[in-house]
């Protein structure tokens, strides 16, 4: 049975309203700079790409957790060491705010991740790369929370409320991650020789990837163009990306390191930093599968979460024989999580309905 | 510092030491993203513990990665590789309640363990309510989480006993120790339908054990992982 | 392999300090209330942000009919004079 109010309900000032009226107040909303909320009607095709792009989003912050959690047992310093596993923690967290927001869509967090795990879903390529040495762990924080939080602190206004406050708490989150990596690397830069070289040879391999995180140019970018209109996305993906150079230019400057990059020169006549072609062909090579880690990772989330069955399945036990009040199903519809509401067919409700 | 307060300090400072590595090992690995977060909690907290007390005995990171195997007073309990879900949350379960009973008898005396003591109690009474919850939940959950944690508890029983052995320059009431730490512990087990394992509570080993730096086979990988890098770059600063 | 266990949503709301209403920070999974209350303090208060919890779960609220902009709310957007600041009060009136 079908649990979630159909829509319009009886009183509100819908009844009666057609599809293209409510794409109309919609429209207005987003044209205003309001946010979206749960309950809100939205073009279906609106809902499909924030729920790829949340999941995506918080697929990456849970598989990113891997790279670095590689440097855990190994930390230097146990500064560093308390550091790492408090910005390893953070990503958990992030993660899970990232599903919460999601899961306001209407797809549990089940199917997500069920989604990640068979491959249906990505998460961010950058994780396919291998953490070789320590200094991997500082250029990640620097680079790779540098172009995240370049890509980020725009969705705080994205027009989607949930994604938005999620953004939120994630930015203000992420900015000690990158200040970490970076006062890291400055501590090796300016250590001893090896340590130096150690560095420099971190972002000599992260530099590139870095760049790619962005998404491809503009002109090849298949979602691009609707995202901005519908305010989820705000600044096209090579405003981001020069906007990225721009700041790393002199960042690496003071870090005594340099960018792996002959061509990059500062244009006068377009105050930015021009820099290289990008090698677009690993990008996609890396998307498909094809990446030095893409395997390692994705069976270790799998193995983690197939391992895991029997605990949550206990606490589950544990829950119907002590808690007989709680509600025994995952996404329930709620002013939060409703079911997806739609004017078409039978989805509406049902999908945890029988749970 | 008086010498026995310096191995009171390692002997504490080594316990929260490895026993936060032992848990960072879960990171990314945790059956459930809300547990990623709370072993972490736990781990960062012990860490913390870690740093204090080291330092009073010292240079923190020279005694976390310069000190040789028989120079660890931690106890065999804590260095015990995680195993499954259940056999990490059998040894916070013995731990942290030891570990909690112990820093709230430290925490009201005047040695210099008090005021970390007053800090960790908090954390510690955390630490032990997360164990005593998961516990219950296992095993009073499915026939398998039930055999799971039946086995944990079990395995880990022979390292309990070493936990009560006065450790020099720690003003507490060891026997009191004791039997608060047997009676909270019974009680959670019977709460959670397990048995109290019955075997010695110490192994038949007379060589003695972690306090006396003599540890079990899995911690000298343990070290060397743990040690690798800092050791790979002397004198390096991070 | 048994049917994978999906742990109910909680709506949480913390009350970052003394003196303020909880506000709602977001939601947790958890199979019960109390570790929906652990998880939910590992979770949103990592930083210090809460000195109190509630959790909720989330098919136990009632919310107002779905469209946020409805006639619901509207018949309160014309009783300006319920606001204080509808009223003109003379200079040197105090503690009014």
């Amino acid at each position: 049975m079908a649990t979630a109010p159909a829509r319009p309900t009886p009183g509100s000032a819908g009844e009666g309203m057609s599809e293209e009226a409510f794409e109309a107040v919609f429209d207005a909303a987003v044209a205003a700079d309001e946010r979206i909320e749960p309950r809100d009607w939205m073009p279906e095709a609106y809902r499909a790409t924030l729920v790829r792009q949340i999941a995506q989003h918080a697929h990456s912050e849970i598989i990113g957790m891997q790279p670095e959690a590689n440097w855990i047992t190994r930390a230097p310093s146990l500064r560093r060491k308390a550091i790492l596993m408090a910005k390893v923690q953070d990503e958990a967290g992030h993660g899970l705010y990232l599903y919460g927001a999601a899961e306001t869509l209407g797809t549990s967090r089940d199917e997500l991740l069920d989604k990640l795990h068979s491959g249906r879903q990505k998460y961010s390529s950058i994780f396919n790369y291998p953490t070789l040495t320590w200094a991997d762990v500082g250029a990640i924080g620097w680079l790779v929370d540098g172009a995240a939080i370049t890509n980020q602190v725009p969705l705080c206004r994205c027009s989607y409320g949930p994604y938005a406050r999620a953004m939120v708490r994630v930015c203000k989150e992420e900015s000690f991650h990158q200040r970490q990596g970076y006062e890291s690397l400055l501590a090796l830069s300016r250590g001893t020789a090896a340590q130096h070289e150690m560095a420099q040879d971190a972002v000599n391999r992260w530099w590139w990837p870095s760049l790619m995180m962005f998404g491809p140019p503009d002109d090849e970018s298949a979602h691009s163009a609707q995202s901005m209109e519908w305010k989820i996305k705000r600044f096209s993906n090579d405003e981001l990306r020069q906007r990225f150079v721009d700041i790393c230019v002199p960042q690496a400057e003071s870090l005594g390191l340099s960018l792996p990059d002959p061509d990059l020169r500062w244009n006068e006549e377009r105050q930015h930093w021009d820099f290289g072609e990008i090698d677009w062909s690993e990008f996609k090579e890396i998307l498909k599968g094809n990446g030095p880690c893409n395997d390692q990772r994705i069976t270790q989330r799998r193995r983690a979460h197939e391992n895991g069955a029997w605990v949550r399945e206990a606490a589950e036990a544990y829950a119907r024989k002590h808690s007989p009040g709680t509600p025994h199903t995952g996404t329930g519809q709620t002013p939060e999580h409703p079911a997806p509401p739609t004017g078409t067919g039978d989805r509406n409700g049902t999908r945890k309905a029988t749970a | 510092m008086t010498a026995a307060a310096h191995t009171a300090a390692l002997a504490l400072g080594d316990d929260a030491l490895v026993l936060s590595h032992r848990l960072g090992e879960w990171a990314g690995h945790a059956p459930v993203l809300e547990e990623e977060v709370a072993l972490a909690n736990i781990a960062l907290d012990l860490l913390g513990q870690a740093r204090v007390l080291l330092s009073m005995a010292g240079d923190e990171d020279e005694l976390a990665y310069l000190r040789e195997e028989r120079a660890f007073r931690n106890l065999q309990l804590v260095e015990q590789p995680n195993g499954d879900f259940a056999h990490t949350l059998a040894r916070q379960l013995y731990f942290s309640t030891y570990q909690h009973l112990l820093y709230g008898q430290l925490a009201t005396g005047d040695s210099v363990f008090a005021p970390l003591a007053g800090k960790a109690v908090h954390e510690t009474a955390y630490h032990r309510d997360h164990a005593e919850q998961w516990t219950r939940r296992l095993g009073d959950g499915t026939e398998e989480s039930h055999r799971r944690m039946q086995r944990a508890a079990t395995a880990l029983w022979q390292f309990t006993g070493e936990m009560f052995q006065p450790v020099e320059g720690v003003p507490a009431d060891w026997q009191q120790l004791e039997r608060s730490w047997q009676q909270s512990v019974t009680e959670v087990l019977t709460s959670a339908t397990l048995e109290v394992p019955e075997g010695p509570r110490t192994g038949a080993w007379k060589a003695g054990a972690g306090r006396q730096g003599l540890h079990t086979e899995s911690f000298g990988r343990m070290l060397a992982e743990m040690q690798h890098l800092h050791r790979s770059h002397p004198g390096a600063r991070w | 392999m048994s049917t994978p266990v999906t742990w109910p949503l909680w709506e949480v709301f913390v009350r970052s300090r003394r003196g303020l209403s909880h506000t709602h920070a977001g939601s947790v999974h958890a199979p019960d209330a109390e570790l929906a209350l652990r998880n939910a303090r590992d979770l949103y208060t990592r930083r210090g942000e809460g000195v109190s919890l509630w959790v909720v779960p989330s098919t136990a609220i009632t919310a107002s009919s779905p469209d946020e902009r409805d006639p619901f709310f509207e018949p309160t957007a014309d009783k300006p004079y319920r606001h204080p600041t509808f009223y003109e009060i003379p200079d040197g009136v105090k503690h009014l």
